[in-house]
């Protein structure tokens, strides 16, 4: 993805919506971008005159704002919408459990995720005053996405003027072959990761040699667990703001039932989440 | 860590696990015999079981200290499949019980193999305190009325357990001499087992009780047979029977109903009690090992289950990790698994040795073994130890308890784990915390800064605890770890007890584990569970009122112009550097007596682990020296010692002072030093004064009157004493 030209927001008229617009205009004056709006359902008047009143509390768009109403089903439309009109950028905002602190996506910005063309950003708090984005978490993952990924996230925080990237390799329990029982097999163990540890630390950094980071401080950390969730662990433990992760190769039946990867993530948002396509 | 030469250490310390597999084999067979006989099998399964559990383990296992053979846990499940498979038929049951051992052994060999040695961890630890409580009452109930020579009671538990005082009238009443005199052995017997902790003169301790049993009921017979007139008053019938020839009468199994739904229902207890007692052991034993080696759980898993198809075939019974019998192995200084093996060969000799003596022990004398041990399993001490959790926890218990009694092992483990889910979902009125991530791998652990940091998610509980505990296995022991919970809605009491221990073995190896998190008040007063009270590692009580005792020590105190504190935090940490304290768990120092250089204190410890627990209190002295000693005890010499060593020790004789060569014995690793530090004026305070035993390490001198508390005058002399030495040094 890298650059972007056109951020695409869903406009629904719920009480969220305030907010979702607000941190939508701001992002579209950071990257420079265009924001496209879309609802879905009949164009009223009541409904127009509303957006107006809410754009014209919010930043002053640099570019000019696009909104597109259309009716049918709220998945297919936003989609259609996104190859249509060419969108580098979705922003869909998470809904809150009651009482607690968790956030998840819900069924039709789940299915939109996992269909999207284009990068989807993940807001589980929209805010109307601006919340600095502090520690971007990104997944350092053996995959051919992964360098985009990573390149992604530099190119954000540049913009988002955040100064600390962690890229988190996540190797999986299986890739150690040694299982540990007693002590002898705890210190070839141990060894083992440590070897696998360094063997990561270096295919990530020589993907980071093609990238300037000069005021950017980028820690690099090796976990062994579940591809997918341990990431989300780490950023919510990390208190991380952004967590960008490699859009899924392909989800099938079987991934829904098994969960893994990005559904994890999807069932329980440990924080922002930008998936990168 | 340096490679050492195993084979050289090995041989090196054959002598010490040879010594220690004799005294093991003393308790071994009275224990073999007796749990065979209360499982209703003859008494001769259960020294088969040691001796291939002894054989097999030792070469192919994969824990260190352990030993193996008859289990407690199994009397109550063997009996119940005996009895019902066989319906009547003791023989006959025993036949198809002994099929049933083979195919569970077979079971645990799979059962290693798939990894899933710690079956033991899926279960909620008050439950299995439960059952094993409810074990300890089966066996009780049944055995004490053997203990009081009736051989007849039968009934549920509940009835025998009624049946008690009337046994008791019985016996007082009784016109039959054989029945009063096997009763008056019961007892006698009893009262062994339940003093002789209590009697610390280590001549007396060299044999352990169960064994002091059998050679004074063997003598007993023997005394009747020639030396008095009267006819030795028991009757065969309540005497041991062994087979004539016991090297060909091997029962075979009989697989003939292998199909049958009770035969499953068996193998199914078996495999389970029999996985669960080990694993228990296995671990239990881990916390005594002085070299804190850590034990392969499925190899060992892998090799109790070919052991227990060995002897099942040979007409044994089958074979797990014991608890008792370990920590008598580590008290003793096993140090590998030459001791297991050693133990059973020391069982051959004697059963083919000693066959016609070993007819002689009354039944009630090994009866009461078992009624000690049941009791133990079940003391009221564990009740109040699992109300102290918590109250929910009370409930756990007593109701896997109770159920166990009244139905059967299985029933009463699964009403277990049912209830304490239930307890759970209650305390936490969520149930779908539970059910949407009890498959979630909730454990994130990653190492940053040279730290091992581990964080656990939604809820940590019995069910989904082995997520957490392979992720803790492979943090090395010497290393930092933190756990953090703080993103735990609920953490159980299975899983704090288990913290708790890995803060133990961390602290043990030098690491450092803390669990964090769970702190925050939110926690606290919402989850209950969150059992922080287990995880000090001390618990120091409040101060309250001094005992007569601690005011006559404070009174002295002003006398010597010493100090006096009720607790002594410094002496908790140098106290484990000392030899003594490598294989017993310090609990507390207590009435702490000190002036610049000397201390005296009141310390309890405990050896061995669950039911071979001993919780012992002692007054020492101890001196910090300004000069480094080197490390060396000092004993009196005797015969204790010459058994030492035979056991691989070795005498330090010092030239010139053949007097105190000869009274003193003196033993170390560096002997140049050593006489270099006893210097005549030394040597000269020795002689001259009362004998201790005495032991030095780098934080001083460790003076260890008797293994007791010390009375006020003797705290005096103890003084004393210790301000004379540290002048002389």
């Amino acid at each position: 993805m890298q650059k972007i030209n056109k951020i695409l927001i869903g406009v629904a008229f719920s009480p969220n919506l305030r907010a979702n617009i607000f941190e939508a205009a701001r992002l579209a004056n950071m990257f420079d971008a265009e924001l496209v709006g879309v609802h879905v359902g009949t164009k009223s008047n009541q409904k127009e005159s509303d957006l107006k009143a809410l754009l014209s509390d919010a930043d002053a768009l640099h570019k000019p704002f696009k909104i597109i109403w259309k009716e049918g089903n709220p998945v297919e439309v936003i989609l259609e919408t996104c190859t249509q009109e060419s969108i580098d950028l979705l922003i869909l905002g998470a809904l809150q459990k009651e009482n607690l602190l968790k956030y998840y996506v819900g069924s039709i910005a789940r299915k939109i995720t996992r269909k999207a063309p284009c990068s989807v950003l993940l807001l589980i708090k929209p805010s109307v005053i601006r919340v600095a984005c502090k520690h971007i978490v990104v997944n350092g993952l053996k995959d051919e996405r992964t360098e985009e990924t990573i390149k992604t996230a530099f190119v954000l925080s540049e913009h988002l003027k955040c100064n600390k990237i962690t890229i988190v390799e996540e190797v999986s329990q299986g890739e150690l072959q040694v299982k540990v029982s007693d002590d002898k097999t705890l210190r070839k163990a141990t060894i083992a990761k440590e070897r696998l540890r360094t063997r990561e630390n270096q295919r990530v950094k020589n993907i980071l040699g093609d990238i300037s980071n000069k005021d950017i401080t980028v820690k690099t950390q090796p976990i062994f667990g579940k591809r997918g969730y341990s990431i989300g662990h780490y950023a919510k433990v990390k208190r991380a703001d952004l967590l960008i992760m490699n859009a899924p190769n392909k989800l099938g039946f079987f991934d829904r039932i098994f969960p893994h990867d990005i559904e994890y993530i999807l069932s329980e948002l440990p924080t922002d989440v930008l998936i990168v396509k | 860590m340096p490679k050492k030469n195993t084979f050289k250490t090995f041989i090196s310390d054959i002598p010490q696990n040879l010594f220690s597999g004799f005294v093991v084999s003393l308790i071994a067979l009275p224990l073999g015999l007796g749990l065979a006989l209360a499982s209703g099998a003859p008494p001769i399964s259960g020294i088969i079981a040691a001796i291939i559990g002894g054989t097999v383990v030792a070469i192919i296992g994969g824990s260190n200290v352990t030993i193996t053979g008859p289990g407690n846990g199994l009397v109550v499940v063997i009996l119940a499949a005996i009895t019902t498979l066989g319906a009547g038929d003791m023989h006959q049951g025993f036949l198809y019980t002994l099929a049933a051992i083979v195919i569970s052994g077979i079971v645990m060999i799979i059962l290693g193999f798939l990894r899933m040695g710690s079956l033991g961890d899926f279960f909620p630890a008050s439950a299995i305190q439960g059952m094993l409580a409810a074990i300890g009452i089966g066996i009780f109930a049944k055995q004490i009325h053997v203990m009081f020579g009736n051989l007849n009671a039968k009934g549920s538990i509940i009835e025998l357990l009624i049946q008690i005082p009337e046994g008791i009238i019985n016996l007082i009443k009784t016109d039959n001499s054989s029945m009063f005199y096997a009763g008056l052995v019961g007892i006698g017997s009893l009262l062994i087992m339940i003093f002789y902790g209590k009697i610390r003169n280590r001549y007396f301790q060299l044999i352990p009780a169960p064994m002091w049993i059998v050679v004074l009921s063997v003598g007993m017979y023997y005394y009747f047979d020639l030396v008095s007139d009267t006819a030795y008053p028991i009757d065969k019938s309540l005497l041991i029977a062994l087979p004539d020839d016991i090297l060909s009468n091997f029962a075979f199994p009989d697989f003939s109903i292998a199909y049958q739904g009770n035969f499953i229902n068996a193998v199914i207890a078996i495999t389970l009690i029999a996985s669960i007692e080990s694993l228990l052991s296995i671990k239990a034993v881990d916390k005594l090992d002085p070299l804190k080696r850590r034990s392969n759980v499925n190899k060992d898993i892998r090799a109790l289950g070919l052991a227990t198809v060995i002897s099942g075939f040979l007409g044994g019974l089958n074979v797990v990790t014991v608890i008792a019998r370990s920590s008598v192995n580590v008290n003793n200084k096993g140090t590998n698994r030459s001791a297991n093996f050693f133990h059973a060969a020391f069982l051959v000799a004697f059963i083919l040795l000693f066959a016609s003596e070993l007819r002689k022990i009354p039944l009630p004398a090994l009866a009461a073994i078992l009624v000690f041990t049941g009791y133990k399993l079940a003391s009221p001490d564990n009740i109040k130890k699992v109300f102290s959790i918590g109250s929910e926890q009370l409930i756990i218990f007593l109701v896997t308890l109770l159920t166990t009694i009244a139905t059967s092992l299985i029933t009463g483990i699964i009403v277990g784990i049912l209830i304490t889910f239930v307890i759970h979902v209650i305390i936490n009125k969520d149930i779908l915390l539970f059910i949407k991530n009890v498959l979630k791998p909730n454990v994130l652990m990653f190492k940053e800064d040279d730290k091992y940091y581990v964080s656990v998610k939604n809820f940590s509980s019995f069910l989904n605890y082995t997520k957490l505990k392979s992720k803790l296995d492979q943090i090395p022991e010497t290393e930092e770890a933190i756990i953090d919970f703080s993103l735990c809605d609920f953490v159980d009491h299975s899983v704090m007890e288990n913290m708790s221990n890995y803060v133990e073995s961390f602290a043990r190896k030098g690491g450092d584990f803390e669990v964090i998190g769970l702190d925050d008040s939110k926690s606290g007063s919402e989850h209950p569970f969150a059992l922080r009270k287990i995880l000090p590692k001390q618990i120091i009580p409040k101060e309250g009122v001094l005992t007569k005792r601690q005011k006559s020590i404070q009174s002295i105190s002003e006398n010597m112009h010493w100090k006096y504190n009720a607790f002594s935090a410094q002496e908790m940490e140098e106290l484990p550097t000392f030899g003594y304290f490598k294989t017993r768990k310090i609990d507390k120092v207590s009435n702490v007596l000190s002036n610049e250089d000397c201390t005296i204190f009141d310390v309890q410890f405990s050896e061995g682990e669950m039911i071979a627990k001993q919780v012992i209190k002692a007054t020492m002295l101890h001196i910090h020296t300004l000069k480094p000693v080197p490390n060396f005890t000092l004993d009196r010499e005797g015969i204790f010692e010459y058994i030492l060593e035979f056991a691989g020790y070795k005498d330090i004789d010092i030239n010139n002072h053949p007097d105190f060569s000869k009274r003193f014995y003196l033993a170390g690793e560096n002997e140049e030093k050593i006489r270099a530090f006893f210097t005549d004026d030394l040597i000269l305070f020795f002689e001259s004064n009362k004998q201790f035993h005495i032991e030095a390490s780098v934080n001083g001198l460790l003076i260890i009157g008797n293994e007791r508390l010390a009375s006020v005058k003797e705290i005096k002399a103890l003084a004393y004493f210790g301000m004379g030495l540290q002048k002389t040094i």
